[in-house]
């Protein structure tokens, strides 16, 4: 317990030094997580809401797809992400390998799916319920969607957040991809990795119970935005 | 108004993401595929603001373990290649992947172990009869098993010791199959011997009750190289700095930082580079 209780004083204590490398792991933490988490929103809300809307032949085999891509290990991710931004890659003339960039890409295909699979579920409930209506009032099928999404806004929210919890823990796929480079790409999960494998166990919790304080803060954030939202809509 | 904030923050993070891109930023830097042991001992972080200092080079290093920095190095993802596997080197030049090779350093490796020495092979500078007294006793061995520099040594030793460790894997002879400091904090956690190189182990802070028990066999010494990647077979090497970086490391300058960083006053590596290479 000695040690539980050190640690967390060990962590706090690192907080508010204000060390300026550990404000740039923060830093580029969330700037590469958030963004990763607003592009897979972009693709995956549309995306979840039309196979969640739409009837067409395959729909359900590919809800099952995307419900499987949810569980899509990062290293894997990281690996093929690397292959097509190597040198050698496809993608190579991008020079985008150990860039923030790159570890925003593997992200962006982690969360993506997480994103898209659950919103396909909240909008097909939804659809179930809103469909005669929409039909009655000549609702056209891309008004009908975004209409769905406006409303089930809240709900994807957590949605969103669930997405950014699995990118801002994640270590295997930007590790391959960003290289873990000193002031470029390394980031609160690359440094608690390292700081674990210099044996400095202590620093490495530290460094974890920062992340997790971070992840309270960003949920707590947008559970605030949420509340007041509620509040403006129903005043 | 949750949309507004939404697309304030997607703006703030785009901004952000554009604004900090180091490749915008700042373009005079390299990409040094190199070894975890470089790394995690902090020569680095100890080297590089000297040589950024003196040239404005910025120096990414990739610290992996040698076997994936040296594929790295073959895919084009790294200007230069600082590991330390000789055989694999030199095949790495020989397929042309590498321009040339150049000693830079040495340091050695060392038998690490639990203070109860279940083997009875503290103190020993002897590491072939030292394996051959861990395995007849079934004494627990944790390797990297990720054929790195470090675990290619060891298959070298186990060799020369005349002994298949890989027919008691899973029994006492255990693959971790991660980094130096991974397999030392496994390795530690289950009583298990060690090797690692010393570099790695002084400045690890995890010890426990462990004391280095074998040392100082020659069989032991433990080369790092530097090498170009050739720019002729991947057309995006940095050569000019790549070599600027190559020939700061092999120089007086170089050396001499190479020998004045200690840990707990301690010199963790020993410059060797040949005069006029």
């Amino acid at each position: 317990m000695d040690s539980f209780w050190s640690t967390l004083a060990g962590a706090i204590g690192l907080v508010f030094s204000f060390d300026p490398d550990l404000m740039e792991i923060i830093g580029l933490s969330l700037r590469v997580t958030l963004t990763a988490v607003v592009l897979a929103c972009l693709i995956g809300l549309p995306l979840g809401a039309a196979v969640g809307t739409f009837r067409f032949p395959g729909r359900t085999l590919i809800a099952v797809i995307l419900n499987a891509l949810m569980g899509l290990p990062p290293v894997v991710v990281g690996l093929l992400v690397y292959l097509m931004l190597s040198a050698s890659g496809p993608l190579g003339p991008l020079r985008l390998l150990y860039t923030p960039t790159a570890m925003i890409i593997a992200q962006m295909v982690l969360v993506t799916p997480i994103v898209a699979a659950l919103t396909r579920q909240v909008i097909e409930d939804l659809d179930r319920e809103y469909s005669e209506q929409f039909a009655s009032m000549g609702v056209g099928p891309v008004n009908r969607l975004f209409a769905m999404l406006w409303d089930a806004r809240y709900s994807l929210l957590t949605v969103a957040l669930a997405g950014f919890g699995r990118a801002v823990a994640e270590v295997g796929a930007v590790i391959i991809v960003g290289g873990n480079i000193n002031h470029v790409t390394r980031v609160m999960t690359t440094t608690i990795a390292l700081e674990t494998s210099k044996g400095n166990l202590q620093l490495a919790l530290a460094l974890g119970v920062i992340l997790l304080a971070i992840a309270l803060a960003v949920n707590a954030a947008v559970m605030a935005l949420r509340a007041s939202a509620v509040r403006a809509a129903y005043a | 108004m949750i949309r507004r904030a939404f697309l304030a923050l997607a703006a703030t993070v785009i901004a952000g993401v554009m604004a900090g891109h180091p490749a915008l930023a700042e373009d005079k830097f390299i990409i040094v595929q190199s070894t975890t042991s470089t790394q995690n001992s902090g020569l680095f972080d100890y080297m590089l603001p000297i040589f950024k200092k003196k040239t404005g080079i910025d120096v990414r290093v990739v610290a992996v373990g040698t076997g994936q920095a040296i594929k790295n190095a073959a895919n084009g993802d790294g200007d230069v290649l600082f590991v330390h596997a000789k055989p694999a080197e030199e095949k790495f030049v020989a397929d042309g992947q590498g321009v040339s090779r150049a000693d830079v350093m040495y340091n050695d490796f060392v038998i690490v172990g639990p203070s109860s020495d279940p083997a009875g092979v503290a103190g020993s500078s002897d590491i072939v009869a030292a394996l051959k007294k861990i395995a007849d006793s079934k004494s627990a061995f944790a390797s990297r098993g990720d054929d790195s520099g470090t675990h290619k040594a060891e298959r070298r030793l186990w060799k020369a010791a005349g002994i298949d460790p890989s027919e008691a894997s899973g029994d006492w002879y255990r693959e971790t199959g991660s980094g130096m400091g991974a397999t030392l904090n496994t390795g530690t956690g289950m009583d298990a011997y060690i090797m690692t190189d010393r570099a790695t182990w002084i400045a690890f802070g995890n010890k426990g009750d462990y004391e280095i028990a074998v040392e100082g066999d020659e069989k032991m010494f433990n080369q790092y190289g530097v090498i170009l990647v050739n720019p002729e077979v991947h057309s995006n090497v940095k050569a000019d700095l790549g070599q600027q970086f190559i020939d700061w490391l092999l120089s007086d300058e170089g050396q001499e930082t190479i020998a004045a960083y200690k840990v707990d006053g301690q010199q963790l590596f020993f410059p060797n580079a040949k005069k006029g290479s």
